[in-house]
Order: structure tokens, then C-alpha cells, then sequence
């Protein structure tokens, strides 16, 4: 038996977010601190208390250079979204152009796209009112393909050919971190050479009606929509949702070598837990032995001491949580406040994109170590009280790196926690 | 060509993968054979006919329809 694990490394990455589409425009935003919330009068016209969110802009023309009008009869939001930015990381990891092959199907490449909430603009605005209003034949050919728990991941596997495993995983907020973890073991293990993963989230109001109605959704800016997301603030009221999609091209070293791909960042080590829902945890706040372990239990893997980590992206949504999981941060690392490596929220620029966010904050995590730069976070002048010891480790603007070592949390509803650890390819 | 073939072809173009035999169809042209339409699709294609044409298609006489000129038919009788 061959015991020699597969190194795995990033060839190729794809982002449809609320601050831009593309990895150039989104490198772009992060840089310049760009908020891609918005004021959302659909929110405003549902009572909600939260009006405000984070959902990409300019996709009903984006999507057309994409996608034909057949297929488009059959996608629904979210599958737009992972759609695009699957073919965008495709094509960024430099492989054969969609539909160029004919009928050849690519063996050697598999998908994970996870989603939090899938096609639930299909099921409330078509399959829910057709078939009570007993229109079940109106419902027409394409509601099982957009409500399946797959939809997205079956959508992108057509659209590119892939004929290894693909396949969904859900596990709330930790979604597109897990799916990241789920890729790498499989190329580790020899399995495939190649896995597209990340995540996908539609921007459905039924989606964020439940969060708005556990008053958990950020509700004192709408009027400033672009200040309403505010991780590490002492003003910090709930979190923004957020929408889009964000993918990455996992393959293993030997494949991207022996073709001579550019190489991102290494995937060093991962781990996914459940914090059992004990020891203060419960469905929707976690468990901190279980975070604690979860990140420590990455570094082991990865071979990573905690004193060598440059840099943390973390889950940081906006909520009473923040302070927790940053002094979780700093357990897991074993050091002393002021010695917390520098931290930031991508979610402060583009909201909580839910079963997407994971995806969307790893894309930016990657190009943070390969163009060697750490993004501020926005709208966190006031520090909460209970950060203060760690404010000199809190970004606020964006400044240049030289890390080596990044690592991204994740954390969901039901005590779950992802954690991976990148390392910057040399 | 009759004026209910040219409505067919405008009803069933969003779901041709093949738009070139979609230009040069004939009462003859297949749908998912020259039209390379996704056979699941030809359910809502159905659906089109009868919200365009207000009418009512059986299940029966939907299985029937393989052509252009088999879904001309079908609608001419009940126009």
C-alpha cells in the first residue's frame, strides 16, 4: 500500500461576490475596503427589520456571457452564482475551455459545492404557490434540478464535464470551509487529482426572513447600509446576509507540477468537528473546547506551531460571538493577547453569505498570501471592550504582508466548526 | 410556412441547443433530434403552447409530439 499522502495545492479560484465579480475586481475591493452592502428595498417592502444585504451586483448581464439561455431556464440563483464563479476558477486554473471537448468527460476532476439554503426562491416563488394553488402540472420540468441539495454542484459537474465525485455538502455557516476540508482529503488520498470546491448561497428574502425573525440580523443601519456590517465594534448588532459564490481548484502537487500550473497556496491542514452542543454550546453557539480543538487540531496536521501563524481570517460575523471566538483564537494559539497574530473579517465588506461565506472568505484569504497583502476591516473604529487587549492585532486598513501562514475558520448552527491552514507556495 | 409553425419556432427556440436547424426547420425537424432539445424539456414546451395558443394539450397528445409539424398538428385542431 502506498502510504505516501498527496501534497494538495490551489491552481485555481473563482469569486461572484457582493463587492465584486472576478478575482481581479474583488482583490481590488479588498484592498480598497469597498462594502458591497446595499440598501434592499425588497427587505423594506417585507418588514424586515434588517433592510440591508449583501448580494452581487450586475449579474443578470454577467450571467449571459456565461451561460446560454437554455440552461438559464433551469438555474435559479444560487446555481447562477456558483455557476460563474466555477467557470471563472476553471478557467483561472488554465484547463480546458467549457465545452470545447466534445463529449470527453474530465475523470480526473471532481466537485464539492456546498449551500446552506438550497433554491428556496424556487421552492417560495414556484413550486410552493403552483402546487397549493393545485397547479402541479404548471410546475413544468425544471423544479426537481433547481431543489435538489444538489443543484448547484449537478449544475457545475454538466457544465464542465467532471467525472469524478460530485457531489454537496451542507453544514450551515461552516459549509464552503468544510467543503475545502472534504476536497483535500480526497486529493490526499489519491482519489482524484483535481477537486473544484467552495460554496454557493442565493440571496432568497425566504432564505433571511428566519434570521431576521431570531433578531440576529444587523437592524440599526439600514439608512448606511455600507457601515451596517461591523465584526470586532463595540456597535456590532447582528450580522448582515450576504449571497454569491466562491470556488476553489484544489488539485495535488504532482498534477499541478507535471502541468505546470501557477500554484496559489498550499493546503497544509484541516480539520471539521461538532462541538457536541455541551459545555455552553447549543445549536447556534458553539461549544469553545470544540472550536478550540478544531483550529489546534488543523495546526497539528498542517505541522504548524501557533507561533508561526501570520495571519487569521476568521468566521467574525457581527454578533455577541465575536469577542468569544477571537479569545478562542488566541486558546487555540496558546498566546498572550498582544501576541494574537493579525485578524480580520472579509464579512465586513461583503455580509454573511451563509453556506457561501466559507468559499467567498477562503478565495480572499488565498489572495491575501499570494499577492501579499492583509485587508482591514471595515466599520470596527470602536473596538468592543472585550477585544481592547487584542486591538493591535485587529486590522483596520489594509496593509502589506509578507505571511507565510494563514489560517480560516468557519463556524455554523449545530456546534460544527471547519478550520484550514494555508501556507503560501514558495 | 404557416403562421402557427412560425409561432412554434419562436415558443421552442429558447430551448434549442441547435439554433441552425432551428433557422432551416421543417415540419419534418425532430426536436430532440435535430433540435437537440433536452427531453425533459419538452414538458414546458407543452406549457408554452397552451399559454400562447389558450388551449389545453393531453398528456396523451403531448407524448404524440416528436416534430414541428406533429405540434403544428395538434395545435391546428384545437384553434
Amino acid at each position: 500500500m502506498n502510504e505516501q499522502k498527496e501534497r494538495v495545492v490551489i491552481t485555481g479560484m473563482g469569486v461572484v461576490a457582493p463587492n465584486g465579480h472576478g478575482l481581479a475586481a474583488y482583490e481590488q475591493a479588498l484592498r480598497n475596503g469597498v462594502s458591497g452592502i446595499r440598501h434592499q428595498p425588497h427587505l423594506a417592502e417585507h418588514k424586515f427589520a434588517c433592510q440591508v444585504g449583501g448580494i452581487p451586483q450586475g449579474m443578470e448581464e454577467i450571467k449571459l456571457q456565461y451561460l446560454s439561455e437554455e440552461s438559464l431556464l433551469a438555474m435559479n440563483e444560487a446555481m447562477v452564482f456558483g455557476a460563474v464563479a466555477a467557470i471563472d476558477c476553471w478557467r483561472d486554473a488554465k484547463l480546458p475551455e467549457p465545452g470545447s471537448c466534445g463529449d470527453e468527460v474530465d475523470w480526473d476532476t471532481g466537485a464539492i459545492i456546498g449551500t446552506g439554503i438550497s433554491g428556496l426562491d424556487t421552492i417560495g416563488e414556484k413550486l410552493v404557490p403552483l402546487t397549493d394553488a393545485g397547479k402541479v402540472r404548471r410546475l413544468g420540468s425544471t423544479m426537481v434540478e433547481q431543489v435538489m441539495a444538489s443543484s448547484s454542484s449537478a449544475n457545475i459537474g454538466g457544465i464542465l464535464g467532471l467525472g469524478g465525485q460530485v457531489t454537496t455538502n451542507s453544514s450551515a455557516c461552516t459549509t464552503g470551509t468544510e467543503a475545502i476540508a472534504n476536497g483535500y482529503h480526497t486529493i490526499q488520498m489519491g482519489h482524484s487529482k483535481r477537486v473544484l470546491v467552495g460554496g454557493t448561497e442565493g440571496a432568497s428574502i425566504y432564505s433571511w426572513a428566519g434570521f431576521d425573525a431570531m433578531r440576529v440580523l444587523s437592524r440599526s443601519y439600514n439608512d448606511n447600509p455600507e457601515q451596517a456590517s461591523r465584526p470586532m465594534s463595540a456597535s456590532a448588532g447582528g450580522f448582515v446576509p450576504g449571497s454569491g459564490a466562491g470556488m476553489l481548484m484544489l488539485e495535488s502537487l504532482s498534477s499541478a507540477e507535471a502541468r505546470g500550473a501557477y500554484i496559489y497556496a498550499e493546503v497544509l491542514g484541516v480539520d471539521v468537528n461538532c462541538g457536541g452542543q455541551r459545555n455552553g454550546g447549543s445549536t447556534t453557539f458553539p461549544n469553545p473546547v470544540g472550536v478550540q480543538r478544531c483550529i489546534q487540531t488543523a495546526l497539528k496536521r498542517a505541522g504548524i506551531n501557533g507561533s508561526e501563524v501570520d495571519l487569521i481570517n476568521g468566521h467574525l460575523t457581527a454578533t455577541m460571538a465575536d469577542p468569544y471566538e477571537v479569545k478562542n483564537w488566541q486558546q487555540a494559539l496558546n498566546c498572550e493577547p498582544q501576541d494574537l497574530p493579525l485578524i480580520n473579517s472579509t464579512k465586513s465588506m461583503i455580509g454573511h453569505a451563509l453556506g457561501a461565506a466559507g468559499g467567498l472568505e477562503c478565495v480572499a484569504a488565498v489572495l491575501q498570501l499570494d499577492k501579499g497583502f492583509v485587508h482591514g476591516s471595515l466599520n470596527c473604529a470602536d473596538i468592543h471592550p472585550d477585544l481592547m487587549p487584542f486591538a493591535n492585532s485587529i486590522v483596520q486598513k489594509t496593509q502589506a504582508s509578507d505571511a507565510q501562514v494563514l489560517a480560516k475558520a468557519s463556524f455554523g448552527f449545530g456546534d460544527v466548526n471547519a478550520c484550514v491552514v494555508f501556507k503560501k507556495f514558495n | 410556412m404557416s403562421e402557427i409553425f412560425e409561432k412554434v419556432k419562436t415558443i421552442v427556440s429558447p430551448y434549442c441547443k441547435n439554433q441552425e436547424a432551428l433557422a432551416a426547420a421543417t415540419e419534418e425537424t425532430s426536436f430532440l433530434d435535430d433540435l437537440s432539445v433536452n427531453s425533459a424539456r419538452l414538458v414546458d414546451i407543452v406549457i408554452d403552447f397552451e399559454d400562447e395558443f389558450d388551449i389545453e394539450v393531453s398528456d396523451d397528445e403531448a407524448d404524440a409530439i416528436r416534430t414541428m409539424g406533429d405540434a403544428v398538428k395538434v395545435i391546428n385542431a384545437k384553434v
